[in-house]
């Protein structure tokens, strides 16, 4: 075998290897935990550097191992892995020295958590670069239950229940996506992703089964993905600590359920297909749904987390809409939301850490002057609101304008209508908070300027935030430029439609 | 006899049953050399039963006659794949055990007692999966009853005694329905050869009152559902390497002479009904059995009813089997329930013994934030509820997943429908441990320290149980060795 088959199963051993050796090490090991996961991080940045390059240029890379007779483990690196490897990796590192600041210094049972981040990391590569519905399967049910530990890490008996929760729904969802994985195998004997769809041959086979097949793996897989109404843990598991709940948001569990969504849809069923059979129809009307129905809830929200978690329900439906419209530019937008989404996230959910942790707000009915004490974790706020909101040149707009030229493009001028409802509701929770932060006078002591020679808050905390606002607003302006998150969607996209 | 014969892979069989034997014999005589008699054991046969699937792999299906008389005069031995599975799996939990054992004993009175019981059990379960004929499979299944009968009732406590009791009546009861039948089978056809397809020409309906009788011998022995009363009161109440020897391998002792019998001399005889008959008892295990462990308030209590679940799932096989269609799958789950079951539980018996060993009781409700005193015990007992639960990459799932595939290829989805709800409710009393454990409390209250090979060697399984996940392909070219369905 040469170096480029072992490749795939090379980055994956860069979250996985470091994260077992964090579980040895003594809790007071803190050089050697940063070390490890630091050098793990980088090192998967540089793997993954080498792979994206080598996709571009139609390179291989797969790893394929043998797990049952006619059953393998395949690690394949296809364009849209290799999308969802970049931004797991990129988002890996940040939030690895995110939590590195917010952690290591106060809390115990670190190398519990660093070992489970790890392997939550680790899973979520492996759900990138799944090569067929069975090795999906694996790495998602390794996330449903290296997450839980990091939900319940606080230990409180808010957080214990919130881990609950969040175990009922998955490992239920999980069950519905086992049966249909498991029908699929029987009925077709074949469940790998292949571009443009391996259904189609099945047509006139079997379609009521096909139907129902897809109806299961959707609900299983809409539970991490947060489609209403399977929503119910994610506003809860937002009592997890800031680091993980920046991860969960943007890359891990809500992401891997956004994604294998796509998969099924693009890699599974193929999306003609899926819209001969007359299933795209109802996934457009959950999404849309749940969009409107998350920014609803968002609005009456005083918990800034909270706020952000039903935000969070709302956007990642954007990923599903998209795939629920046959046409090559409605995909074009959810597959970059893919990415876009988890970039502002992630800095909305840094940037409550920070205030959450510096100075102790967690409600948005404390933030009067926010920004006078903590002027540029506010502004990195503020960049990752108007994405959301879908403001240009930022990513969130570049979104928008392909779902919604995609859907004139398709026919279905009511998305038109939903986008827009859905922005208006964005701003209408996300302005006020702004306005808030920096226009009224602070009502707390201690508010009124940052504090003086020194950072508003420690640089490994305030680092991240600027970063990943940084990337939301590159990737807004520079839409156009080689590598960026638009150009490598569209390359999907015809591999997709032309494979 | 030259020292070529002693050590040609032939032989390895008639060793594999001697070494455990001699151990148990020392013991008796020099009790201080237990524990050692016990390591040495271990290595000794797990290289040698090694050594037979290697045989076994290379050239097939080992036969021996001890002493060089033949049946019905003399002792035959038969290996093929699903023997030399067996002896593996008991050589790796025993293994591990011993070393347990070594911890869990140190300085106790009973360590005199358990040391010549557990070599003698040991012994015992190799004989019966190396046996070729149906009376000797009766005489090795009523030593392994007996030593265990004796290994339940060493902890001395009056609950511990009464289980033994109970446990010694259905055993001897289950023996003598298995006999009963025995001997109305040699009446019909004259031998007792399990590799005998000679008797076919004889009235099936003459085949139905020994295969009947043996049958219920045998599932009594095995605790399927309803007859699982006297399961969890004694693998809850035995001291915990005990625990986990019963519930990871004596119980799977019965079970295998079963499998033997309805794959091999019974096949031609069996209809569809009473597989679907066993099917149903096999489903309501699962169910009960895991409502049960919800119910339960002491952590050993849980896993002991988790036995009686999961012995539903071996049962599901011979429903699953009865229908040709998608090939052998059905074997391959069952023998993997089997063997991941063996792992895992004996993992999840080992970590349960270990918080019990820390905190003198075993009550889930007062067990908070005993994550923060036994980190990897905790962990080894998450890492075996995966597999318990049958969630990828372990063993369980790889079981689950071959069982729902024949399920759904033959049509008898309802099956499949029963192990999902099956998981579900495992994922609920696994977690319920979780729930108490995570709880970040101050108070942790103070208890003895466990010795750190308790907490590794469970561990150690839990981990062969994920392994499992991952060797298929090794594991199912071995089972595939002399695979009924050929």
């Amino acid at each position: 075998m040469k170096f480029d088959d072992w490749l795939p199963l090379l980055i994956l051993f860069t979250s996985l290897l470091p994260g077992i050796v964090i579980f040895l090490l003594p809790e007071e090991r803190t050089r050697w935990r940063t070390a490890l996961n630091l050098g793990g991080a980088g090192l998967k940045l540089v793997l993954t550097g080498i792979m994206i390059w080598g996709v571009r240029h139609a390179h291989v890379y797969e790893t394929r191992l043998p797990m049952l007779p006619e059953i393998e483990l395949v690690l394949n690196a296809d364009a849209m892995s290799m999308m969802m490897t970049a931004l797991s990796g990129v988002l890996w590192f940040v939030t690895t020295l995110y939590a590195i600041a917010y952690l290591e210094t106060s809390s115990q049972s670190r190398s519990r958590f660093f070992g489970f981040f790890s392997l939550c990391v680790s899973s979520t590569i492996g759900i990138a670069l799944a090569g067929n519905l069975i090795t999906f399967l694996m790495f998602y049910e390794m996330l449903t239950l290296t997450t839980y530990p990091l939900v319940v890490h606080r230990g409180t008996p808010e957080s214990l229940h919130a881990g609950r929760t969040y175990i009922a729904y998955t490992i239920a969802g999980g069950a519905a996506f086992l049966i249909g994985v498991a029908w699929l195998k029987a009925l077709v004997g074949s469940v790998a992703f292949t571009e443009g769809g391996m259904l189609a041959p099945y047509v006139d086979l079997f379609p009521s089964q096909l139907r129902l097949i897809f109806l299961l793996m959707i609900c299983g897989l809409g539970v991490k993905a947060a489609l209403v109404p399977l929503h119910g843990w994610l506003p809860q598991a937002m009592v997890a600590p800031a680091p993980v709940s920046a991860l969960l948001h943007a890359v891990a569990v809500v992401k891997a359920g956004a994604f294998g969504i796509v998969r099924v849809v693009y890699d599974v069923y193929g999306i003609e297909f899926s819209a001969e059979l007359g299933l795209l129809q109802p996934l457009a009307a959950a999404a849309a749904f749940t969009i409107v129905y998350g920014s609803v809830r968002a609005l009456f929200q005083d918990e800034l987390k909270k706020r952000l978690a039903f935000s969070t329900v709302s956007q990642v439906s954007y990923i599903a809409l998209g795939a629920a419209i046959l046409g090559p530019i409605a995909t074009i937008g959810g597959i970059v939301h893919l990415v876009h989404q988890g970039l502002m996230k992630i800095t909305l959910f840094f940037c409550a850490g920070n205030f959450a942790e510096t100075l102790g707000v967690h409600h948005v009915s404390r933030m009067h002057g926010i920004g006078r004490r903590m002027p540029w974790t506010m502004a990195a706020f503020t960049v990752g609101a108007l994405g959301m909101i879908g403001v240009p040149p930022l990513a969130g707009f570049v979104s928008k304008w392909y779902l919604g030229a995609g859907a004139m493009a398709a026919g279905k001028p009511w998305v038109i209508a939903v986008l827009i409802a859905s922005s208006l509701l964005n701003a209408a929770y996300f302005l006020p908070i702004l306005y808030r932060g920096w226009f009224q006078e602070p009502a707390e002591p201690g508010f009124g300027q940052p504090p003086a020679g020194k950072l508003e808050t420690h640089w490994m905390l305030l680092g991240p935030p600027l970063l990943t606002a940084l990337l939301a607003l590159l990737a807004g302006l520079l839409a156009n430029a080689p590598f960026s998150p638009l150009e490598w969607a569209r390359l999907i996209t015809a591999r997709e439609y032309h494979p | 006899m030259s020292l070529n014969e002693i050590l040609n892979p032939v032989t390895l069989p008639a060793w594999i049953v001697s070494v455990p034997l001699a151990a148990a014999v020392l013991a008796v005589v020099l009790p201080k050399t237990g524990g050692w008699a016990g390591i040495f054991t271990a290595i000794l046969t797990a290289a040698m039963v090694a050594a037979l699937g290697h045989e076994i792999l290379v050239h097939g299906p080992v036969q021996m006659v001890i002493g060089g008389w033949l049946p019905p005069l003399g002792i035959a031995l038969y290996a093929d794949g699903l023997s030399a599975a067996m002896l593996g799996i008991t050589a790796l939990v025993s293994g591990c055990i011993t070393l347990y054992a070594r911890g869990y004993f140190s300085g106790s009175a009973a360590s005199r007692r358990f040391w010549p019981l557990w070599m003698f059990l040991w012994a015992a379960l190799n004989a019966l999966f190396l046996s070729a004929d149906i009376f000797n499979l009766y005489v090795t299944l009523e030593l392994l009853g007996l030593s265990a009968v004796a290994l339940v009732a060493l902890s001395g406590t009056a609950d511990a005694f009464r289980a033994a009791v109970r446990y010694l009546l259905v055993g001897l009861t289950g023996s003598l329905i298995y006999l009963t039948g025995v001997a109305f089978f040699y009446a019909v056809t004259g031998t007792l050869g399990l590799n005998i397809k000679v008797a076919v020409g004889s009235a099936p309906a003459s085949m139905t009152v020994p295969f009947a009788l043996m049958a219920a011998g045998l599932i009594l022995k095995s605790a399927l559902f309803p007859m699982h009363f006297w399961l969890p009161p004694a693998h809850a109440n035995a001291p915990a390497p005990v625990s986990a020897a019963l519930s990871a391998l004596v119980v799977k002792g019965s079970f295998y002479i079963l499998l033997r019998l309805w794959f091999t001399v019974f096949m031609p005889f069996i209809n569809p009904f009473s597989a679907q008959l066993v099917g149903m008892l096999a489903a309501a295990a699962i169910i009960w059995g895991s409502l049960q462990a919800l119910l339960a308030e002491r952590l050993k209590l849980l896993v002991a009813y988790s036995t009686v679940a999961q012995i539903g799932y071996l049962f599901l096989i011979f429903p699953l089997s009865s229908i040709a269609q998608g090939g052998p799958n059905a074997w391959f789950g069952g023998l993997y329930f089997v063997l991941s079951h063996a792992c895992a539980k004996a993992a999840v018996f080992l970590s349960a013994g270990a918080v019990m060993h820390c905190c003198g009781h075993d009550r889930i409700r007062d067990l908070h934030g005993i994550v923060a005193r036994l980190p990897v015990s905790v962990f080894a007992f998450a890492l075996a509820g995966v597999s318990l639960i049958g969630l990828p990459p372990s063993g369980g799932f790889i079981a689950k997943w071959l069982y729902l595939n024949k399920a759904l290829v033959a049509g008898q989805w309802w099956w499949g429908v029963v192990m999902i709800i099956g998981g579900l409710l495992a994922t609920a009393y696994i977690f319920r441990f979780f729930a108490r454990a995570f709880i970040n409390t101050p108070e942790v209250a103070a208890g003895r320290p466990v010795p750190w090979i308790m907490e590794w060697t469970a561990l150690g399984l839990a981990f062969c149980a994920i392994i499992l996940g991952l060797a298929a392909p090794a594991v199912t070219r071995l089972l595939d060795v002399g695979n009924p369905f050929q």
